[in-house]
């Protein structure tokens, strides 16, 4: 069992690095920003794999923290492309 | 041209309080587990800038009217005031003290001075972070 969870830690680890090659070379904006999400999901997948291998709790809070900034990281990226600001001074104006 | 967002935010409305909520179970697991005053301000601080993301500046600061720069100086004021209260009892400075009461909700509870200092350090961290973001989008 423990090998498996090592060899599926190596291929996630393997699928972040290539999407850190579609970070650098993306053809357009948008590919990096998915690209930047799913490392963020990467990420939070091989600390839940690290929790299963450690037998420990305490990473499951630091998941639920990457979650909560890759989120609000990835929606201030898209609201940067859609809009060419970030934080409005007022929207109805 | 306006773009419609009311997708994120109707979201936000919710996400809001699950990020919230979430900052203030980080602050007190802080004493024993990871996390703390620091992590803490840090997380409420985004959830305050996902506002500021679906909404703008003016709607937030009639939503939060607190001058954040006053937040900072009593987070400063009450965790100076925390390490330094241990002079008045000819003790080192920083000594904490701690003791088992019985409060009326919760049971016996450890009630530890060192949680007043890392109060203090949220609400420094809240305060400086949101003056700089309300500092840097203010510009026009």
């Amino acid at each position: 069992m423990m090998t498996f969870i090592w060899i599926s830690l190596l291929l996630v680890i393997l699928s972040m690095a290539a999407l850190l090659y579609r970070v650098f070379r993306g053809p357009s904006i948008p590919d990096r920003l998915v690209a930047l999400d799913a490392i963020g999901v990467m990420l939070i997948s091989s600390i839940a794999l690290l929790t299963v291998l450690f037998d420990t709790r305490f990473f499951l809070e630091v998941i639920l923290l990457i979650a909560i900034m890759s989120f609000i990281g990835t929606v201030a990226f898209s609201k940067f492309i859609e809009k060419g600001e970030i934080i409005e001074r007022d929207r109805n104006s | 041209m306006k773009t419609n967002d009311v997708i994120l935010q109707t979201a936000t409305k919710v996400v809001f309080f699950i990020i919230f909520l979430f900052s203030i179970h980080i602050f007190f697991a802080g004493h024993f587990t990871p996390g703390g005053g620091f992590v803490g301000g840090l997380l409420t601080t985004g959830a305050i800038v996902l506002l500021l993301l679906a909404f703008d500046l003016k709607t937030v600061q009639n939503a939060l009217p607190f001058n954040f720069m006053i937040v900072t100086a009593i987070g400063l004021l009450l965790a100076l005031g925390t390490a330094a209260s241990s002079l008045l009892f000819n003790i080192p400075f920083f000594t904490h003290a701690f003791d088992d009461v019985y409060l009326p909700l919760f049971g016996v509870s450890a009630l530890h001075t060192a949680m007043a200092f890392d109060a203090g350090v949220y609400l420094v961290v809240v305060g400086s972070t949101i003056t700089m973001i309300q500092t840097i989008g203010g510009d026009s």
